[in-house]
């Protein structure tokens, strides 16, 4: 079970057309080892837990440089909880104004990166997390 | 350039400075064992005369205002007028906007340039569920001409120009805007200004697409003549290279791509019976002014050049305004960074006079804070100044095209454009820009760049000041971010209901049902039925969603 590859959904939600970071921070975690599903653009919040929950996935990576950040991850934190899939994770990045993070976490989101954060500490976070969490579900 | 004898001289020469290096190197080293711009090109130690033994100066730099336009589209360039200083801005509702715009041309803004929030882009009302979360966030929200009359109120739009960042519903906007000049009293043969309207660089590195690749060139082919004959001014397109370098393009991607975008536009055009001499005036471009100074000028002129030798030689283009590159630049938003947000002004400067260097015809500076949010009006003053500065203090203005004739920019301009000729060749080869976009061919050369330049980032190959070197412990932020009002989505829904229950709605269902007839029509110009729409008030909603019914959606072709 811990040996499984890490599965994670990198998503666009909404109407925001800047893939640049989704799409390197794809190809970082896919580089990583992991399983990448990448679900292009506009993507409504039900669509993309949907594919989370198909996929099996372990985490949710979330891009939005539109502004609309704070809409996006309370409405897919609140679908997941709707599911009981909050043991998916949810972390995200963007242009995502630092006093806008305490909200984004305290509502579930796991980490959010901003820019100039390198793919390395995107990469090791998340696997750190996700062992954390296959620990915990083995426990 | 030179004759055999001097260039001899010069070998000789060189031959000796590279044998008295040979000696010193080892003791002094240099920085690096290999130097490169931005894009990846290898920048010599020295270029010489040796660089350009072939060069042409007649025939392949010129004269400014003459073929092939490598030294500038008009023979004086800055000494008779500056470019025009149009700073990108819109933000919440055309109220707010309309505010931003009077302070931009108050402290000396030249023209306006209007940003749309994303429903608006994308052809969907603030009330629909697409639009949630995202009204008035990155541009103004604007559903109907009721929105447009406020965005422009008490600014005379037979003086100032007005460049429009809008693709897919590009049409329906500038309806909107020439009803708004009808009501100031201002025919649309007074009218200036731009609409982006370039679709295949949405397909490719924008995303805000809406209908398929070929109803849409439609759409863009049907305003080339509309405006040919009803808003001669007007620049019915500005050909983006700004997006696929923002999404990670190197330099020579970026016009390469750019002008085979071009390329498929005047085809389209041609194939719908228009004259290339005539729609080939209004053409417009709009670059990116990257970090590699040296490499960002060599690019502007390289493009240049390109596009008259295409219209001459691949279209038979005679008439000298067509065969023109006239450009709009804006500076590289990948590069700001949201460590110590100030050291952006800096940057934001160097790459500003890279594309007064290379001969800009508009500029829009970004402001420091633009990693974190939209900018404050101070941060936009000072990204206006930036500008002012270099255009009345430093000088560079005052002699046409004056890197001219440097080793570097001649060596560098030619490589370019024989890079992003060879890109060009094999889109020619696969059958067109629409069929490379179609493959991903595009797509993915652009993403291999990016991915390969955060790779060079992570390993320092590349310096960035402040975030992989220089850095600061602690950051302290000392300015305010910009906040759009999270209210404007709900002003705008009661706006829109209001609008709704004043107008003469059977005159907008005929207005609507016209267009879906004209849509089946190829032969019918789609241009006069939208004026009419709009100028009932049917909202950019309605309208496009009767023609997301009859030309469906484009759908990405994801390519990782």
């Amino acid at each position: 079970m811990t040996h499984e590859k890490i599965r994670v959904i990198v998503a666009k939600p909404g109407l925001d057309g800047h893939d640049r970071g989704a799409k390197v921070i794809a190809r970082a975690l896919r580089d990583a080892g992991m399983e990448v599903i990448y679900t292009g653009l506009r993507q409504t919040p039900e669509q993309i837990v949907d594919t989370a929950i198909q996929e099996d996935a372990d985490a949710i990576g979330i891009s939005i440089l539109s502004g609309a950040h704070h809409f996006y991850f309370s409405r897919i934190i609140e679908l997941l909880k709707e599911h009981e899939a909050l043991d998916i994770i949810v972390f995200g990045g963007g242009v995502i104004p630092d006093d806008d993070v305490p909200a984004l976490l305290a509502m579930g989101a796991g980490a959010i990166f901003g820019p100039g954060t390198t793919t390395t500490t995107c990469v090791d976070w998340l696997k750190s997390k996700v062992h954390e969490k296959r620990t915990l579900e083995m426990a | 350039m030179f004759d055999k004898t001097q260039l001899e001289e010069i070998e000789k020469l060189k031959h000796s400075y590279e044998k008295a290096l040979e000696k010193s190197l080892p003791k002094g080293p240099e920085r690096k064992s290999e130097f490169k711009t931005v894009s990846g090109i290898p920048v010599k130690r020295i270029y010489t005369p040796e660089d350009l033994t072939d060069m042409d100066y007649c025939h392949e730099i010129g004269f400014p205002g003459e073929y092939p336009y490598t030294r500038g589209v008009q023979p004086t360039m800055y000494r008779g007028r500056l470019w025009t200083m149009r700073m990108y801005a819109g933000f919440s509702t055309a109220e707010e906007s309309n505010k931003r715009y009077r302070y931009l041309l108050s402290q000396g803004g030249s023209g306006l340039s209007v940003a749309f929030d994303l429903p608006t882009q994308i052809g969907y009302d603030s009330d629909h569920p697409m639009a949630q979360g995202e009204c008035g966030k990155v541009g103004v929200a604007i559903d109907s001409l009721a929105d447009m009359e406020i965005l422009f109120d008490q600014i005379p739009l037979d003086k100032v120009s007005t460049s429009m960042t809008i693709n897919a519903p590009a049409s329906v906007l500038l309806a909107m805007y020439i009803c708004v000049g009808e009501k100031q009293g201002v025919s649309s043969d007074k009218l200036a200004g731009t609409i982006q309207n370039d679709i295949l660089k949405e397909y490719i590195a924008r995303g805000t697409y809406i209908f398929p690749p070929k109803p849409s060139m439609r759409l863009i082919t049907d305003i080339f003549e509309f405006c040919s004959k009803n808003v001669p001014k007007w620049n019915t397109i500005s050909i983006s290279g700004y997006h696929i370098r923002e999404a990670g393009s190197t330099a020579a991607q970026e016009i390469a791509f750019t002008l085979a975008d071009a390329i498929a536009y005047v085809e389209a055009a041609i194939k719908a019976g228009l004259d290339p001499d005539v729609f080939g005036k209004r053409l417009s471009f709009f670059f990116n002014a990257h970090n590699s100074f040296l490499e960002e000028v060599a690019k502007f002129r390289a493009a240049r050049r390109m596009w008259a030798i295409i219209m001459k030689n691949r279209f038979g283009v005679s008439d000298p305004k067509a065969l023109t590159l006239r450009f709009h630049t804006q500076t590289a938003g990948c590069t700001l960074t949201a460590q110590q947000p100030e050291n952006n002004i800096i940057r934001v400067a160097l790459q500003a006079l890279s594309s007064v260097l290379g001969g800009t015809q508009s500029l829009h500076t970004n402001s420091m804070d633009e990693a974190l949010a939209l900018p404050t009006e101070k941060s936009v003053g000072i990204a206006l100044k930036t500008q002012q500065i270099i255009g009345y203090e430093s000088g560079v203005t005052d002699t046409v095209d004056p890197l001219a004739g440097s080793y570097a920019i001649e060596s560098l301009t030619n490589e370019i454009q024989m890079k992003a000729e060879e890109y060009i060749s094999k889109i020619d080869e696969m059958g067109g820009m629409l069929t490379a976009i179609e493959k991903g061919y595009v797509q993915k050369q652009i993403q291999d760049a990016a991915y390969e330049y955060q790779k060079a980032v992570e390993s320092s190959e590349i310096t960035v000041v402040g975030v992989n070197k220089f850095q600061m412990k602690e950051e302290e932020r000392d300015f305010q971010l910009l906040r759009v009002d999270e209210k404007v989505g709900h002003n705008q829904i009661e706006k829109l209901k209001k609008l709704r229950s004043g107008r003469d709605n059977l005159a907008v269902r005929e207005a609507l049902e016209d267009i879906r007839q004209a849509s089946r029509d190829t032969s019918v110009n789609m241009m006069p039925h939208i004026i009419n729409a709009v100028r009932c008030y049917a909202t950019e909603g309605e309208i496009c969603g009767v023609l997301r019914e009859e030309f469906g959606e484009y759908t990405e072709n994801i390519v990782l």
